[in-house]
């Protein structure tokens, strides 16, 4: 204490304190630097993980089929107008399966193999074509290529997704004979020997392969094989002609999953990778993701009624959310005189923000739809619940907004005898408008990924029009998300990631909207 | 304390210093004012009167109370909750404390300059229109043209912006931006001015620019300026009033006050043996 100045900047007390305090410095950059890289790290893992997901559901595969406009079929006497027309998915359907019939003969030799053949298409796949036709009834009588997603099973194979499968290519044959019934013999100097080495290594690696098939396929015939040996294989040729072994290089499939597992059959793994072969199936952009409303076939599932139906209850929510919170805002940050009644206001308005959004859901359920009679699963009542949920936050960004409005503004427009509504509405609100505004919006973006409170108003209903009003049934996204990851095929594992990366674009678009209004309208005072 | 100044009207001696005080009733007279803020009293009895085309000095260390009483000229203590005032404030025979008068008229007449220098962030000629729009003192673009013109002029700022009126007011300088704030306040028209520490805000060239510009404007205008700086109340003042913890202690000619004042702690002030 009583040493002189210079002394305490040399002590060794002096330069320990120091070397502890610059130490702490250190670390706490280091802590600071930690938790962003923790943030960064699970936002990458989460991009990571729903986007490659996604990028599986972004393309589809699409089948092409020439068919002739049968009057007969799609627009019998009696049901030709346009509308019954549109309506004749059956008969659409039966052109599209002949036509699948025709090219391979083998499908229309019994019952089942019938069945796998129409497994290929779905019913519902053929509408577009429908109602094209019934826009354009001269192309009756006509050629037309129909154009339909492929079954989601097959599409979801030939993306590799479906089920683990090996393929090797096998050497050069030397012979292809027709043997007894649907056999073929096989035969090249150590032609199968690839594919023994293949099934003895996947044997090791814990694979069973007793019930497995092992697919050979050249051109765009495919057959299945048994009996291999090194130099020869038996093969039951599953579709096209034993030409194309003896010409072509041969790729063998072998998939250890037994066929009655799968829900894929060889034969039909064949066909596709027959029209594969021909050209006719082709991966396409999946924009029906966007353009298509919910179906039951992941094919054909879209977001479409879903992102409108967002869009009404985003709207309802919006129009009662903004409005009563920006001015219950300014009344309680400009008006209001500060008294027990308004601070216990206050507080009570903070626990409403910190109400789980459920309970929201069971108010609107009991109060909405049970007492006032409003209908279910509608975004008005979706919308309303979410602005309950909602205002709270708008009015708590507000005042704080409001509150960053310097005290001078407030001063100099009442010092030359503006009224106090004046003062606020000329001066105040404008200042503070980009903060109410990122508020609102950070709201509604919040409202916008909601879920729980609508599957107690019945908007998790299934629906597959478009709605065009806000009191029509309908769905929104999270909720439509909710559903699909609940569904059991495993197409919709990826229509869900899809989904989601929709949703989560919607939302990143609407705070790129608030960074935008702040840089527009921040004002410096 | 009880009040200490003789009450007098302004004018009935002539100061050697002011050239022009009109031998008139005084522009706003207050009497018996006390001030409260919740419990606390800020200001004890003061008792007060502003002669017209003059400017007087409010004086006295922080804490005093000359600005909770300027801002009583104008009711800006209505603004504060807690705040209450007691005591007639007369303008032209009427209690402007008195309810049936409206704050928003009663502002339109006697204006007020900040501290801090707080332009609206409007552009310049939105800054000084405001005012004569929301009280309908022009009847069309020319007239309110010609207001903002003659105001900026009175303020010393037309030569400076008039090139220039839509730039944002936040755009001047701090000297400039409080003479806008003046510009803003003369606009309404109004027949007391009231500064609150107009200059503590800004620099030495600034704050000269703006005691000529109060000094010009005393010609028109009843001035009532609240000033930490005791050089600047002997520079731009007629009459000079005192305050310490919420009492008037001394009033009267600026010059009387500051060469030979009555009072003890007056004088204590002044020579800076406290404050």
């Amino acid at each position: 204490m009583t040493d002189p100045a210079p002394s305490t900047f040399s002590s060794p007390e002096a330069i320990k304190r120091l070397k502890r305090r610059r130490a702490a410095d250190v670390r706490f950059r280091y802590y600071g630097m930690g938790a962003i890289v923790l943030a960064l790290g699970a936002l990458v893992m989460l991009a990571l993980s729903i986007g490659s997901q996604a990028v599986s559901a972004a393309t589809y595969h699409v089948a092409r089929y020439d068919v002739t406009l049968d009057r007969a079929v799609i627009a019998p006497p009696g049901e030709d107008t346009p509308e019954e027309i549109s309506r004749n998915v059956d008969g659409f359907w039966s052109l599209v399966r002949n036509n699948l019939l025709e090219t391979f003969p083998e499908a229309d030799l019994d019952r089942a193999s019938r069945t796998e053949a129409s497994e290929f298409i779905t019913r519902l796949a053929v509408l577009p074509a429908a109602r094209k036709v019934a826009a354009e009834p001269q192309l009756i009588g006509n050629e037309m290529t129909v154009s339909a997603p492929l079954n989601d099973d097959l599409d979801l194979y030939l993306k590799g997704q479906a089920f683990p499968e090996r393929r090797v290519r096998v050497g050069s044959l030397s012979s292809a004979s027709q043997q007894e019934a649907g056999l073929a013999r096989l035969e090249g100097q150590g032609a199968f020997t690839p594919i023994l080495s293949a099934i003895t290594s996947l044997e090791a690696d814990g694979a069973d392969l007793s019930e497995g098939s092992v697919l050979l396929t050249a051109g765009s015939s495919t057959g299945r094989l048994s009996d291999l040996q090194p130099d020869a294989a038996s093969l039951e040729l599953l579709t096209g002609t034993l030409d194309d072994f003896r010409s072509g290089n041969a790729t063998a499939r072998i998939i250890a999953l037994p066929e009655a597992q799968r829900v894929v059959s060889d034969q039909q793994i064949a066909w596709t990778l027959a029209l594969k072969e021909m050209g006719r199936i082709s991966r396409e952009p999946r924009w029906s993701l966007l353009t298509n409303s919910d179906s039951t076939y992941p094919e054909l599932a879209g977001g479409l009624a879903a992102l409108v139906g967002s869009l009404f209850t985003m709207l309802v929510t919006a129009l009662v959310a903004i409005p009563i919170g920006i001015l219950a805002a300014v009344y309680l940050e400009e008006f209001a005189p500060k008294n027990r009644l308004t601070d216990f206001i206050e507080v009570n308005i903070n626990n409403l923000a910190a109400v789980p959004s459920i309970v929201f859901g069971l108010l609107g359920a009991a109060v909405y739809l049970n007492f006032l009679g409003m209908p279910r699963s509608a975004p008005l009542v979706g919308g309303l619940v979410l602005a309950l949920m909602t205002f709270p936050v708008v009015i708590i960004a507000s005042r704080a907004a409001l509150k960053a409005v310097p005290p001078s503004v407030r001063s100099g427009a009442l010092a030359i005898g503006a009224s106090q509504m004046q003062t606020v509405f000329h001066h105040v609100v404008p200042l503070a408008a980009p903060g109410i505004f990122t508020g609102a919006i950070l709201g509604m973006a919040r409202a916008l990924g909601e879920t729980a409170p609508l599957l107690l108003i019945g908007m998790v209903a299934f629906v597959g029009d478009v709605p065009k009003g806000p009191t029509d049934e309908s769905t929104v996204m999270p909720v439509l998300i909710f559903t699909w990851s609940n569904n059991a095929e495993r197409a919709w594992e990826p229509m869900t990631s899809a989904m989601i990366v929709i949703l989560l674009a919607v939302l990143l678009l609407m705070n790129g909207l608030v960074v935008f209004l702040r840089r527009k309208y921040e004002r410096r005072w | 304390m009880d009040t200490d100044h003789t009450p007098q009207a302004a004018g009935t001696v002539t100061p050697p210093t002011a050239d022009a005080l009109p031998a008139a009733a005084p522009r706003i007279d207050c009497r018996d004012i006390n001030v409260f803020y919740g419990p606390t009293q800020a200001i004890h009895n003061v008792s007060l009167s502003f002669p017209d085309r003059a400017v007087t000095a409010l004086i006295g260390p922080s804490g005093c109370g000359k600005s909770t009483f300027l801002r009583c000229l104008n009711r800006m203590n209505d603004t504060i909750e807690s705040c209450r005032v007691d005591g007639q404030i007369l303008m032209d025979g009427q209690n402007i404390n008195d309810h049936s008068i409206d704050a928003v008229l009663l502002r339109s007449r006697v204006g007020m300059v900040f501290q801090k220098p707080n332009p609206f962030p409007k552009s310049i000629f939105d800054n000084i229109a405001y005012g004569p729009r929301i009280h309908g003192l022009a009847s069309s673009r020319e007239d309110l043209d010609a207001i903002v013109e003659k105001s900026l002029r009175r303020a010393g700022l037309w030569e400076e912006v008039k090139d220039r009126l839509q730039a944002p007011g936040t755009s001047l300088s701090g000297g400039q931006q409080q003479r806008l704030c003046i510009a803003r306040a003369i606009a309404v028209r109004p027949e007391v001015i009231l500064m609150d520490e107009p200059c503590s805000a800004l620099d030495p060239v600034a704050t000269a620019r703006i005691e000529e510009l109060i000094d010009e404007l005393r010609k028109r205008y009843c001035i009532v300026i609240v000033t930490h700086s005791m050089q600047q109340a002997a520079r731009v003042s007629q009459r000079t009033a005192f305050f310490h913890l919420g009492n008037l202690i001394e009033m009267g000619e600026t010059e009387q006050i500051f060469t030979n004042p009555r009072e003890k702690r007056t004088e204590d002030y002044i020579t800076g043996r406290f404050g």
